[in-house]
């Protein structure tokens, strides 16, 4: 039974990536040098960091590692430590209670470093901003290279978004 | 039945404690309006009552003192109102962290005073060693702070440290319109957006008299039954690759994403996020919803049966979740643990069979209950709660009443409502007032993760510390909806 479970998983179900996202690479054209792009190339570890979400982006970067999706696939993973990452994926509006964690998350991941921001939240505090217990956006604690929008994004927006960097950076 | 609010003096708030104390009534939820603490409780499963007590001088008398699973609650209540619990056995904050500009911020609103350190219950004794986890984990996951005693591999003790995503949803909901707290409501923990923005919905249409019509209320509970089956499938999985069998995770992973692209299909979300509105639902089922429908059923009642077995029949697999994260009858009991961890231990809750909401009085459906309380427990009442949604879905799309979508608001009138819906994870309460213009006055959402957070304390005493994560996924509480 084990082994026909195991010959089920491959194959069919694994789709084609969707393209790069065209504003993720105008976004990102500024930020990801040469440098960096020779010393990293076509392998990105990633870190996630929830810094507030609602846990609805969480459940769709999950989906990412799915037979559908197969992230592992661009060699793109996700690790335990940002100290082992490339990449900080962070979501949610960066919550008060949150903010030191985010930017001690930051400094321990080694140089070159990448931060994504996913959702609508992570963006600009979305339905969020303007509570007492919010810092309304990523960007406004971190630096932050690419946005992902969307409530959540849904998979195949992450995979593009994600895609357009290892395009800039390989 | 749900009572409308009684307002209470000293006498009948402490009778209301000493009912709670001796196990005549369930704690549902305490929470504060103004001067006002209000609780709600229930006699028997279904009789439900808030009972209000206003203040002296922003004192009201202690629940947690007889009661412990007010404790958290209570703490809440001080750092949010600053109201203050007389005879509390813990009055450190609770949510506030001490990184907000202002103290009390539903309350008083006033300035904060620089954060004195939090101290954690001192545990002693030789040979005991502390390790400090999060709030940044390891894995995708909500942030929060976990502090083990531990006596070589086992831990004596586990202290949890919450409020890392508090995001301010309560505050933020009040003036806020109805349609734009609806989405705020959907929002609170986004597994379960759609059995927030449900009992959200039920709260405000009890308090503003009005139903939702025929066809949007079988809508509701389609939706509702698609999340626990999504979450389910997923939470199997991801409980199995705790403890490192990922064939299950990788089964389960296509079983949940096919679950979602259905849900896409007929609702034009993945999640189902704000569908559900209060008066009925914002859009009709797709017109190839149903067929999209028919076809996910048969796919995962092909597949699951095989995965049950698996599960059943690999004894690595049983041997890291049998008898492992005990949870104690009497605390399931005595926490009114909803949802999986209850069901798990014994306690026979479910907010659709006690309290009857639309559709599910005429729905047919089994309410697994089982005895252990060990992680093997907890992912079975999943498994069995796989089926038990896949025959309500069936039932649910055969008979799809036809008609309108959703019934006109009227809103006038100070007004009350209190709602609760049956999450994949337990009963989720949502209290309501409105002001005269038809606008939030007050909100108040109350996850079952309050009521299952203390006993994940519990049921890991004595376990070894490589099965917290085994433990915690079995919980599988939510963090945001915690921490509003």
């Amino acid at each position: 039974m084990r082994k026909t479970l195991l010959d089920s998983l491959h194959g069919p179900l694994t789709e084609a990536p969707p393209p790069p996202h065209e504003a993720a690479l105008q976004e990102l054209a500024e930020s990801v040098n040469r440098a960096a792009r020779a010393r990293l190339g076509r392998s990105l570890s990633i870190r996630q960091v929830d810094a507030g979400s609602c846990n609805g982006c969480e459940l769709e970067i999950h989906a990412l590692s799915n037979a559908f999706y197969d992230l592992e696939r661009f060699g793109l993973r996700f690790v335990a430590s940002p100290r082992h990452a490339d990449v900080l994926m962070v979501t949610g509006p960066v919550t008060k209670n949150m903010r030191e964690a985010l930017e001690r998350t930051y400094h321990a991941t080694p140089d070159p470093k990448w931060v994504v921001a996913v959702g609508a939240c992570a963006v600009d505090g979305g339905l969020f901003a303007g509570s007492y217990a919010v810092e309304g956006g990523v960007k406004n604690v971190v630096p932050v290279d690419l946005h992902i929008p969307g409530c959540p994004p849904n998979p195949r927006q992450l995979l593009a978004g994600l895609l357009a960097l290892l395009h800039k950076t390989s | 039945m749900i009572h409308a609010r009684i307002q209470v003096n000293e006498d009948d708030w402490r009778e209301a404690i000493d009912n709670l104390a001796s196990g005549n009534a369930t704690l549902l939820g305490l929470w504060a309006d103004g001067s006002d603490v209000m609780m709600a409780l229930s006699r028997g499963d279904s009789d439900v009552s808030v009972l209000g007590y206003t203040c002296r001088d922003g004192h009201f008398p202690s629940v947690g003192a007889k009661h412990p699973p007010a404790i958290r609650l209570e703490r809440a209540i001080g750092s949010l109102f600053g109201l203050q619990a007389d005879g509390a056995p813990d009055t450190r904050p609770w949510l506030d962290l001490g990184f907000w500009d202002v103290s009390h911020p539903l309350g008083t609103h006033a300035a904060a005073p620089p954060a004195a350190p939090y101290q954690f219950l001192p545990v002693e004794g030789e040979g005991l060693h502390e390790i400090a986890v999060g709030p940044v984990h390891a894995g995708i996951i909500e942030p929060g702070h976990f502090r083990f005693t531990a006596n070589g591999e086992h831990v004596v003790r586990l202290e949890q440290r919450l409020g890392y995503v508090h995001k301010g949803i309560e505050s933020l909901m009040q003036g806020a319109s109805l349609d734009h707290a609806a989405k705020l409501a959907g929002r609170t923990s986004g597994d379960s957006t759609v059995a927030y923005a449900y009992a959200f919905a039920l709260a405000a249409e009890t308090a503003l008299r009005i139903e939702a019509p025929p066809r949007a209320v079988s809508l509701r509970a389609l939706m509702a039954e698609l999340e626990r089956l999504a979450n389910h499938l997923g939470d199997i999985g991801a409980i199995c690759n705790d403890a490192a069998f990922a064939l299950m995770l990788a089964h389960m992973g296509v079983l949940r994403e096919r679950t979602l692209r259905a849900a896409d299909a007929c609702f034009g979300h993945r999640l189902m996020r704000d569908v559900i509105v209060p008066g009925g639902v914002a859009r009709d089922i797709a017109p190839d919803g149903i067929a999209a429908l028919r076809t996910l059923l048969a796919t995962i009642r092909d597949a699951f049966p095989r995965l049950k077995e698996l599960y059943e029949n690999t004894a690595s697999l049983q041997d890291r979740t049998v008898a492992t994260g005990v949870v104690k009858a009497e605390y399931a009991r005595q926490f009114g643990a909803g949802g999986y961890v209850g069901r798990a231990s014994g306690r026979a809750y479910d907010a659709r069979r006690a309290l009857r909401y639309a559709p599910y009085d005429v729905l047919s459906f089994d309410v697994p209950v089982l005895a252990a309380g060990d992680v093997n427990a907890r992912v079975w009442i999943r498994i069995l709660e796989v089926e038990q949604s896949l025959a309500l879905i069936e039932q649910i799309i055969a008979r799809l009443p036809d008609g309108p979508l959703a019934t006109p608001i009227d809103a006038k009138g100070q007004r009350e409502g209190l709602a609760m819906t049956e999450a994949f994870r337990g009963d989720v309460l949502v209290w309501l007032r409105l002001d005269d213009a038809g606008r939030v006055a007050r909100c108040h959402l109350r996850d079952a993760s309050w009521f299952q957070w203390p006993l994940l304390e519990t049921a890991i005493e004595g376990n070894i510390v490589a099965d917290f994560p085994l433990c915690n996924k079995s919980f599988n509480c939510s963090y945001s909806g915690h921490d509003l």
